[in-house]
């Protein structure tokens, strides 16, 4: 299978300006005639249904909440980085896309992650006409902070809440849509398949989840915005419906699955308490900016935190990593909260978990300047510890968090499949191994907004005889929905005594334990077969009490669970194949004398994008080289 | 570390919008206090689950007070006990061993029992569909620092912003009216510059759609404001009904 990237030719900084400009167009009439299915309605999804609404095409938006506001970005707290360069400190669109590539770890491609920081700026300013109250200096300016890893200050922020924030202005804008009639809107619903004729997708079968029922529902072209897979660890920062299904429903059909080894682990969270434990709290990262990470210098010591004097505190970020310190990118925050855990330093009552000290930024800067950036933060941070970090420093590990990989896509933003379009985290195209912080948010909203409203035209165009010429009664409808049926029927049917919860949390471990940070040959392999074994488990003694006819949670997470078990395997595979240290993992044979992670450009500069070949069979793999015409391939060093 | 507690549930049971309804008396033992409310029910759950029995449907989805999915009356009291906070932060630990605990759906005309604890509140949707956004296309904004704005004013603006849907101002208010949640978005945009131009005509055609929606009217009683997770104020309403009596006298949007 040959993977055509679609990158217009010409000078990188023109290739977009190049491209919007030779596009086919589909004129203002025409566009009326086309129905676009936009699956989710996070930053990704409600941005594109909205400007796609706008724009005078036919809208319907599903989505699994009870409304769209409620999708899984409305949690996001730190920012969203934008090169608008306002606090004059140096940067530019051209440093923004040379973080993102360099922070993926040369593992994306340049012309997408170009693209990005070149429209990252408007996304503001469409924020601020939304009305979004982004924090603002005393001259009523816009505020910057710098963010994880960012030696300028670029993120744009809304106290804790951005991604509510910008959620909330996306929803304010598809919901003006709704009201025009423009975008329909279809909440609890949750996509079970993908509908394909001619080889092309022409729709989705959704399961209402209030009555169970199943809904056919037609299109010219089909928008995945369902958001990443990070549930798969089951532990993670993700909200409770976050699922990878959609996505698998595709990779099914012939969907590329790309990179699905690349997921982040977070750096800052609130650590695990107890096996009733249902997720993870995220401690935005920006706390990283005033707080200092440490460990006690002597293993086990179980004294108090304000008992250990300064000279016995291991400030090890700032020791190894002098000019970053605490500002370190992710991976390498959390691969060295890991290791000093594992060696023994850790503290908490597992033994898992590092501090994260304010004391000297309270001495510094006061307590109410800590309180207003931080207050909501460490008020979350008290409930749920019963500690508080005023007093005492936060405790923190890292947890399952984003995920760089998904479906593969072009610079279109389209999959292999024709028609089928994967926008936000959804898809796999920015990030590369590694994503900075605050920039997950910003590609969401890069896509719904600025990109696909362009790229998605020439598709269009390229089939406007068939617009609308599919409808619900097309036998791929029915046949679809048998399959869905059958599906779940025997799920049901299989009438053992685990619960979806319970195999999930195996699985969880499993892929925590041995497909997480750091990883090895004999791990992984391990992994792969106890993931089959889960899998087998799963068939054989799944409980799914209740009906399907009805509002069932159980339906729900054991369907969400199968697909994970799918995935899982894909996962472990992908790192097995990938047998070089990037981005977020430390593959262990792969480093250099001082143990940091070592890459392989000359055997591991390409995408793997993984082909469904059927059920417990493995998947094939393809290559996507990755080709760097504009930056030179550096090994990152924090030192 | 952690200790444990017995608990009674009084749960209320419901098949759908047509079925009467009726508590169920459960019994909990052993329930670590670290745990969340929301946990408590998951193990609940795993139980009834293990014992084929249909589990209690309850809506929630962040799990971090942010996304407003959950909430429901927890002793007579939205999102339960403490102030500022949603059901799923609220932890075990602030409840007693031998408690009884009633456990309820938001309780409005305006908002269906769907199943158990889970309501329909669409009809929040509905009053954002209404006006509550600013009409400005993607693509023609000017640069965001051409508009500067008073911190302050910005602050003020963040604060009602804050709301996060989720209907507790609804379930506890008497008259079951929705008017917090309209205020804290029509104050949003009202306080910002770039929603003056639509200022009077969002007033208006929220106010109208919320009282279409079945939602009663505010006759100041406050509760509202005292279960909201977000601290959302009522003079939030006071500035709402100033924009609506403004709208009303100096425009021909009526
Ligand atoms: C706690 C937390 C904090 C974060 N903080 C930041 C930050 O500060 N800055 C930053 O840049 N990024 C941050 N991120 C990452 C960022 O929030 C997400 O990557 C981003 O919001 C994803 O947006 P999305 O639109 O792609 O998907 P989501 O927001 O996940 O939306 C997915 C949508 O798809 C729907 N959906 C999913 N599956 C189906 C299905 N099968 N059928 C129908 N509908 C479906 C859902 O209902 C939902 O509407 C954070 C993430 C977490 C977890
Ligand atoms: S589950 Fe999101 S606010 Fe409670």
């Amino acid at each position: 299978m040959q993977l055509e990237s679609k990158v217009p030719s010409g000078p990188l900084t023109e290739k977009w300006s190049k491209y919007r400009g030779e596009q086919k167009l589909v004129n203002p009439a025409n566009k009326r005639k086309f129905t676009l299915i936009c699956v989710g309605s996070g930053l990704a999804g409600a941005a594109a249904s909205a400007s796609l609404g706008e724009l005078g095409y036919n809208v319907k938006c599903f989505c699994i909440q009870d409304s769209p506001r409620r999708a899984h970005s409305i949690a996001a707290q730190g920012g969203i980085n934008a090169a608008k360069n306002y606090p004059n400190d140096g940067d530019s669109i051209w440093r923004l896309f040379y973080d993102t590539i360099k922070g993926g770890d040369f593992r994306s491609r340049e012309a997408d992650s170009y693209r990005l920081a070149e429209v990252s700026a408007a996304i503001i300013d469409q924020g601020v006409a939304q009305g979004i109250p982004f924090a603002r200096d005393y001259g009523g300016l816009l505020a910057n902070r710098s963010f994880g890893g960012a030696q300028v200050s670029r993120t744009f922020y809304a106290r804790g809440q951005t991604g509510q924030q910008l959620l909330l202005g996306a929803y304010s804008s598809l919901s003006r849509q709704i009201a025009t009639g423009k975008v329909q809107m279809y909440n609890r619903r949750e996509m079970m398949e993908l509908v394909m004729v001619n080889g092309k997708a022409k729709g989705i079968i959704v399961r209402n989840l209030i009555t169970g029922e199943y809904e056919s529902h037609a299109g010219d072209a089909v928008l995945l915005c369902t958001g990443g897979y990070g549930n798969v660890f089951y532990l993670s920062t993700n909200a409770e419906s976050c699922n990878c299904g959609a996505a698998v429903k595709a990779w099914r059909k012939g969907a590329l699955f790309a990179n699905p080894c690349f997921t982040q682990i977070h750096p800052t969270c609130i650590p695990n308490s107890g096996d009733y434990q249902s997720k993870l709290t995220l401690m935005s990262e920006s706390l990283r900016n005033d707080g200092r990470v440490w460990v006690p210098r002597k293993k086990g010591d179980k004294r108090a935190p304000n008992e250990i004097p300064e000279s016995e505190r291991w400030y090890y970020l700032e020791e190894k990593y002098p000019s970053f310190g605490n500002l370190v990118p992710r991976d390498v925050a959390s691969r060295n909260a890991k290791q000093v855990c594992d060696a023994g330093h850790g503290v908490g009552p597992t033994g898992y978990a590092v501090y994260l000290d304010f004391a000297d930024a309270i001495k510094r800067d006061g307590r109410d300047v800590v309180e207003r950036k931080y207050g909501n933060l460490f008020d979350m941070y008290l409930n749920i510890v019963d500690d508080n970090p005023y007093e005492t420093p936060m405790m923190m590990y890292p947890a399952s968090h984003y995920t760089m990989g998904g479906l593969w896509v072009d610079y279109e933003l389209q999959s292999n499949i024709p028609g089928l379009f994967v926008l936000g985290e959804a898809n796999f195209s920015v990030h590369g191994a590694n994503r900075l912080g605050a920039s997950a948010l910003m590609q969401g909203l890069a896509d719904g907004y600025f990109v696909i409203p362009y790229t998605v035209a020439p598709y269009l165009a390229s089939i406007y005889g068939e617009a609308g010429q599919v409808k619900e009664d097309n036998p791929a409808f029915k046949e679809a929905t048998q399959q869905v049926d059958d599906g779940f029927k025997k799920l049901m049917s299989i009438n053992g005594n685990r619960t979806p919860d319970s195999i999930h949390r195996e699985l969880g471990k499993v892929m925590v334990d041995k497909v997480g940070m750091a990883r090895n040959e004999a791990g992984l392999k391990e992994a792969i077969d106890k993931i089959r074994a889960l899998r087998d488990e799963f068939w054989k003694n799944l409980k799914v009490p209740g009906i399907l006819d009805d509002f069932n949670k159980n339906v729900e997470k054991a369907h969400r669970l199968a697909d994970y078990l799918e995935l899982a395997e894909c996962m472990a595979l992908d790192a097995l194949t990938r047998q070089e240290s990037c981005g977020c993992h430390l593959r262990e044979e792969s480093q250099s004398p001082e143990g940091e992670a070592l890459r392989k450009d000359d055997q591991f500069a390409h995408v793997s994008a993984w082909e469904y070949t059927g059920f417990n069979k493995e998947p094939k793999l393809h290559k996507e080289p990755l080709v760097f015409e504009n930056v030179e391939l550096t090994q990152r060093s924090y030192k | 570390m952690s200790d444990t507690i017995n608990i009674t549930l009084k749960v209320w049971r419901q098949k759908g919008a047509d079925d009467k309804g009726h508590f169920e008396t459960i019994p909990v033992k052993d329930v670590e206090t670290h745990m969340s409310f929301l946990e408590m029910l998951d193990t609940v759950n795993e139980q009834l689950a293990l014992e084929g029995k249909d589990i209690i449907a309850f809506d929630n989805d962040c799990r971090e007070g942010i996304c407003g999915m959950c909430g429901c009356l927890v002793n007579g009291i939205a999102h339960g006990p403490l102030k500022a906070m949603t059901l799923c932060q609220l932890h075990m630990r602030k409840f007693s061993d031998g408690d009884t605990i009633a456990v309820e759906p938001w309780r409005a005309k305006a908002f269906k029992v769907v199943k158990d604890l889970v309501v329909d509140r669409s009809p929040l949707d509905k009053i954002i569909q209404a006006g509550g956004y600013i009409s400005a296309n993607t693509g023609g904004a000017p640069d965001a620092n051409s508009l500067p704005i008073p911190m302050e004013v910005a602050e003020k603006a963040m604060d009602a912003a804050a709301c996060i849907g989720c209907g507790a101002c609804v379930a506890a208010c008497p008259n079951a009216s929705a008017m917090l949640f309209t205020s804290a978005k029509v104050s949003q945009l009202a306080l910002l510059p770039q929603g003056r131009p639509e200022a009077a005509k969002r007033a208006i055609n929220m106010i109208r759609t919320h009282d279409a929606c079945g939602f009663g009217n505010c006759t100041n009683e406050r509760e509202c404001e005292a279960v909201c997770p977000k601290e959302i104020k009522i003079t939030n309403i006071a500035r709402l009904n100033r924009e609506f009596i403004k709208a009303s006298i100096g425009s021909d949007v009526m």
